[in-house]
């Protein structure tokens, strides 16, 4: 174990360093930016979206249903993406491997959809808001009981750079 | 023993696309005076026919080629689990020629009830030329007129696949299932960026090819009616789309321009029309897309999620998957749309239905008490039989007699992977289908031409 951790903690660094690429604006030194401490992100930053506001939310057993917590991540992220107008989003809608490919499809479109119209609700314009469902194509956890499942039960609003075109 | 000595269909000479027949008339069944021999496909234990099927008379540079065919059709048919096929090491018979009447005598002995007599020869242009003919052990009589197959030497193993076919028929009464192929997703990496790539291959493993580079996830492939084509699901531009992808050497297209994401893409029995969801996320419903005119007609209504449709082979009617009674369920419309007809009412959550080539059965997904299963049930929902248990079984395919059925499995875990397995409409014969690593989504054509 002690050989692991330091190389969970690489991992980890590489996989924001992989996230950075991503974004083409000076966020992609946002981590070390002077005048953050460590741990903190520039607010305007995917990393702050991310990490710090959240960029995903969950769901029970076949439900598209978002409870308060949910509710509550997703009014933070449409704060965020009234305060930094230029970013457009993708919400990715992903169901847990506990369903047919096809049946599960339809679930990620709806939990998509239902994070999709609470940002509307709050305010984001539809046409910086796009929607992908991936089914159970794209597992978040990998094991095969419910800790991982519940992990899986999500949309993910993934920050894209300009407006969509 | 269920084998059955009743009156036979006469086997006509078979024709392929790229094989051509020979019209090669073999030995021309006298009348029948006895009835022949039969297996009686039941729903009980079928003990396997003994045949015989010595090495092909070969000449001509043909004796590779004969080797080859002559395993395809010994594989063939032992797979299917209706015939033994016994080992070359007890034959005490010597086979000069396809037209010599073989001296029953001696295959009597070693119990086999059918032998199969074949030769090849390469043509003066290079190709391949076979002819066989199934004899009736006991009754000394020819079974049907035989076969007579020429084919590029490329396709020897069409050739085997077409002899097992009209084995298949001739003792059986029903169409074979060999010379066929399945469309599948292969697929590599970890479980968490998993390449997909559609694929197709023979249904024995063979001549493996990729249709798709692996550069976008795909789903879901589907056999057009003729077998030339498929449709399938792509997330190339971003979002999942149905995808029309010409087998012939034709290029492949995105069917339709509209928003939605599309998905669960199923032909009609003419390959006029596709059938597939369209999704505006918060509701999926099912439509029809005209291939001609790709003008779209919208089959279901309603907030509920209606997916996974899938034609009567007569074209009339839809089965398809609702969730419009709380869970997922199954359901039957007419073609045109109209009222559904729930036919689901078991414990559990019902999916991914297909209607059986007969037209007499609907197998399913079913997923009840944190185990999934392959089933099949009659259309209206009734005799509903479980045929396999799994951590993940899923998404079942006919074979085009409609006697065998693949489907998916999945192992749980990190490390968990899919692989195609097939098993027969009665449940018996389970077993692995050969593919090269994790394989998901068969789509079995029909018979090849």
């Amino acid at each position: 174990m002690t050989v692991l951790k330091p190389l969970a903690a690489l991992l980890l660094v590489a996989g924001l360093a992989a996230c950075s690429t991503d974004v083409e604006d000076t966020d992609a030194t946002a981590g070390a930016t002077p005048g953050y401490g460590a741990g903190q992100f520039d607010p305007a930053s995917v990393e702050y979206f991310n990490q710090s506001i959240g960029d995903r939310v969950y769901f029970a057993t076949d439900s598209s249903l978002l409870d308060a917590a949910s509710q509550a991540t997703l009014r933070a992220q449409a704060d965020w993406l009234r305060q930094n107008a230029a970013r457009t989003a993708t919400i990715e809608g992903h169901a847990d491997e506990r369903g047919t490919r096809e049946y599960n499809l339809a679930l990620g479109a709806r939990r998509a959809a239902a994070a999709r119209s609470f940002l509307i609700g709050e305010g984001i314009d539809a046409s910086r808001l796009r929607m992908v469902t991936y089914g159970k194509e794209r597992p978040e956890a990998l094991c095969s009981n419910d800790s991982c499942w519940s992990q899986n039960r999500r949309s993910v609003t993934v920050i894209a750079g300009g407006p969509i075109s | 023993m269920t084998a059955r000595r009743r009156p036979f269909r006469s086997l006509a000479a078979v024709s392929l696309a790229a094989l051509v027949a020979a019209g090669a008339a073999l030995a021309p069944a006298p009348g029948a005076a006895q009835e022949p021999l039969r297996i009686e496909i039941t729903e009980g234990v079928i003990e396997p026919m003994p045949i015989a099927i010595p090495a092909f008379v070969s000449n001509g540079g043909a004796s590779a080629y004969a080797q080859e065919i002559r395993q395809v059709v010994v594989d063939d048919l032992a797979g299917s689990g209706l015939f033994r096929i016994i080992d070359s090491s007890a034959y005490l018979g010597r086979i000069g020629s396809v037209d010599e009447r073989p001296e029953f005598e001696n295959w009597r002995v070693i119990n086999a009830e059918a032998l199969g007599i074949a030769e090849a020869a390469m043509t003066e242009d290079g190709r391949l030329q076979a002819r066989f003919q199934l004899w009736d052990v006991y009754g000394g009589k020819p079974l049907g007129d035989g076969l007579g197959l020429r084919a590029a030497a490329g396709d020897a193993r069409r050739i085997g696949h077409k002899i097992a076919d009209a084995i298949h028929l001739a003792l059986t009464g029903e169409p074979g299932y060999f010379d066929s192929r399945v469309a599948f997703v292969s697929e590599s990496g970890p479980k968490n960026a998993r390449q997909k790539r559609i694929a197709v291959m023979d249904q024995d493993g063979a001549n493996l090819r990729y249709v798709t580079d692996g550069g976008s996830l795909v789903l879901a492939p589907e056999f057009s009616p003729a077998g030339d084509s498929l449709v399938y699901i792509s997330w190339g531009s971003g979002a999942p789309k149905v995808v029309y992808q010409d087998l012939r050497g034709g290029g492949s297209e995105v069917l339709g321009s509209f928003p939605s994401m599309s998905f669960a893409p199923k032909f009609s029995p003419d390959g006029g029309r596709v059938l597939m969801s369209l999704t505006d996320g918060a509701n999926t419903d099912i439509y029809s897309m005209s291939l001609s005119s790709r003008q779209l007609t919208k089959l279901t209504s309603g907030p509920a999620i209606e997916t996974s449709p899938d034609f009567s082979p007569d074209g009339a009617q839809i089965v398809f998957e609702s969730d419009a009674g709380g869970t997922p369920q199954l359901y039957v419309m007419p073609a045109s749309g109209g009222a559904p007809r729930r036919i689901s009412f078991g414990d559990g959550r019902y999916g991914t239905p297909v209607w059986s080539p007969r037209g007499d059965q609907i197998a399913f997904t079913k997923q009840l008490g944190g185990r999934f299963h392959v089933g099949v049930m009659r259309t209206d929902g009734s005799n509903e039989r479980l045929l396999t248990a799994s951590f993940l079984d899923e998404g079942p395919t006919w074979s085009p007699n409609g006697r065998v059925l693949m489907f998916f499995r999945e192992s749980p875990g990190a490390s968990g992977a899919p692989q195609i397995w097939r098993v027969d409409a009665n449940g018996r014969n389970l077993r692995r289908a050969p593919t090269p690593g994790a394989a998901s989504d068969p789509s079995w054509s029909p018979l090849l031409p």
